[in-house]
């Protein structure tokens, strides 16, 4: 028993001092004030817990309800996830269809091809949109050269190029769990549909589609959640005039060294994303639990 | 054998071109002689021979292959453990708020997770180095490790675990000797995927580093904030094919294995048969 015991506390101490008391922090620091010393907020952890709840106060949500630039960066992160999650669905089922209907012999390399991007760097598959993408960019030459467009389209540094950014790197992760989930279909079910009467279409929709439902949720919120809280695309790709919760995150905390301000930010966030991570954990638990 | 019709074809031309063209494109600009990016002037591998002389991407890169390496390592042992926790720990004190604290890492933003540590190591007065980025990197990416290999703990016979222990071995024989080389391929890709993501990671990095510390990412962010260099499509290109040669290579290894249990289930049927 003793063995047990250690077993499960070296990793649950490890999570509990490395993972769960850092909110706490956060949260303690989005309640405190700002201060011109190191670290930049008073008063800090050695003024004991009397101090600590003497200071106790909301000025830093309060500001967070004044400044409309919180709200606007809040709403415009959520409308970003929310587009670009869709415009990743629509672009991964097919891929994730055609790879569920491909010969058995073709399925290991084509889950291979997709996977292999998700090894590789996020970072420079952001940046290697950065030279398609602007003014003299590969696309812009190619359009100009097709004669669709008669000057160069300006799609760097707007909110186009932050779809794009997110629809490229995550489409892997919508297109593995419909993936899964179609793989699991019995296409007799298919077969019967059709052979009932249905049209391909009509057993597209109402028989392939509610089946894999399982899989269109979790890839969804595999993209959504992330995509919430992104830093790297917007500050690569969106340009200043993007606003994105987590850029406004990272410039509060790093240019304007405003601590408790970004630790409110922080907060607001996390209670923004409890809701969508509690739906996708009661996903994946049905899920598990239906595979069982 | 059933063929593809032209949607599913059509489909799955334009998807790998969408995933791959971008990289592609990454990769043939890196030998562009001119130093700008999008005008083609000739075939140069010049951009290599600077990138392999410029000192701070190679600190960076060194920097940044000890601390995956490191916290790699911690992260697949601290993931295994939780992961049979999870599995076969059965019923203890805490046990939601235990599950809960693997998988929130998986989905929470990288701008928080990053914060949060920073504020602590500052709380506690650790300074950042080199040491707060593998604590960083070890705590997140456990929780991958530990994901993957519980997957492969559900579907494990357990029966194999009972028979060893019936069999006289300790647990801890039971678990090096039977369960361990069972989930070892599980065990394995958990710390592959560790390894990547803290070769991959900037915004946990940039949080918990310090000035003495700098990753590669952070260089590669710092360096193209400013706009499109060859140089970095090079050591892109450099990372794009190392990755290419891993990945192509386990699966390759995966499939000569999943052919080989194949052959040998199937002699063995005609032995018995």
């Amino acid at each position: 028993m003793m063995r047990r015991t250690t077993l499960i506390l070296i990793p649950y101490l490890w999570l509990l001092l490395l993972f769960f008391a850092p909110f706490l922090i956060v949260l303690k620091i989005s309640l405190s004030d700002a201060a011109l010393a190191i670290p930049p907020y008073t008063p800090n952890l050695k003024d004991g817990i009397g101090a600590l709840i003497r200071e106790l106060d909301f000025e830093n949500f309060v500001f967070l309800t004044e400044d409309d630039l919180y709200w606007k960066a809040y709403l415009s992160s959520l409308r970003i996830a929310l587009v670009s999650t869709v415009l990743t669905l629509l672009v991964g089922y097919p891929i994730a269809y055609g790879m569920a209907k491909a010969p058995e012999e073709w399925r290991a390399t084509l889950m291979m091809l997709v996977i292999l991007p998700f090894w590789t760097s996020f970072l420079i598959r952001v940046y290697a949109w950065m030279g398609i993408l602007s003014n003299e960019g590969l696309l812009n030459q190619l359009l100009l050269w097709l004669g669709v467009t008669s000057e160069p389209l300006v799609i760097l540094n707007t909110t186009t190029a932050v779809y794009i950014g997110i629809v490229y790197t995550y489409l892997p992760f919508m297109i593995l769990p419909i993936y899964a989930a179609l793989d699991r279909l019995d296409s007799s079910l298919d077969e019967a549909a059709q052979d009932l009467g249905c049209t391909r279409r009509q057993a597209f929709w109402l028989v392939t589609i509610p089946l894999s439902k399982n899989g269109i949720v979790a890839g969804s919120f595999l993209v959504f959640i992330p995509a919430l809280g992104e830093f790297v695309i917007p500050s690569l790709l969106g340009g200043s005039g993007t606003l994105m919760i987590g850029k406004v995150l990272w410039e509060e905390f790093f240019n304007n060294r405003d601590w408790p301000v970004a630790s409110a930010v922080a907060v607001i966030l996390l209670l923004i994303l409890i809701l969508p991570i509690v739906l996708f954990q009661r996903n994946q638990q049905k899920q598990q639990e239906a595979e069982q | 054998m059933k063929r593809l019709s032209w949607f599913n074809v059509t489909s799955l031309t334009l998807g790998f071109a969408f995933l791959y063209l971008p990289m592609l494109v990454l990769v043939i600009y890196s030998f562009n002689a001119s130093k700008l990016v999008t005008v083609w002037a000739g075939f140069s591998t010049k951009w290599y021979g600077t990138l392999f002389q410029n000192e701070a991407f190679l600190d960076a890169a060194w920097v940044t292959l000890k601390v995956a390496v490191v916290s790699s390592t911690f992260a697949t042992i601290l993931g295994t453990m939780a992961a049979y926790v999870l599995v076969r720990g059965g019923r203890f004190m805490g046990r939601t708020l235990f599950s809960g604290m693997i998988y929130a890492p998986l989905v929470m933003p990288e701008v928080i997770t990053g914060l949060s540590l920073l504020l602590l190591f500052i709380g506690i007065g650790l300074d950042r180095g080199v040491l707060t980025i593998v604590l960083a990197h070890t705590t997140f990416s456990m929780c991958y490790v530990s994901v993957v290999v519980s997957s492969r703990l559900v579907t494990f016979d357990r029966s194999l675990e009972e028979a060893a222990l019936d069999l006289g071995s300790t647990p801890w024989e039971a678990f090096r000797l039977v369960t361990l080389p069972i989930i070892a391929p599980a065990v394995i890709s958990g710390w592959l995927l560790a390894f990547t993501l803290s070769l991959d990671d900037l915004v946990i990095a940039s949080f918990t580093s310090g000035p003495s510390a700098t990753t590669l990412p952070i260089k590669i962010f710092s360096a193209v904030r400013l706009g499109v260099s060859p140089e970095i499509n090079a050591l892109s290109t450099i990372m794009i094919l190392i990755v290419t040669v891993g990945v192509v290579t386990a699966s390759l290894v995966t499939k000569r294995n999943a052919i080989r249990a194949q052959n040998d289930a199937q002699a063995a049927e005609r032995a018995t048969g």
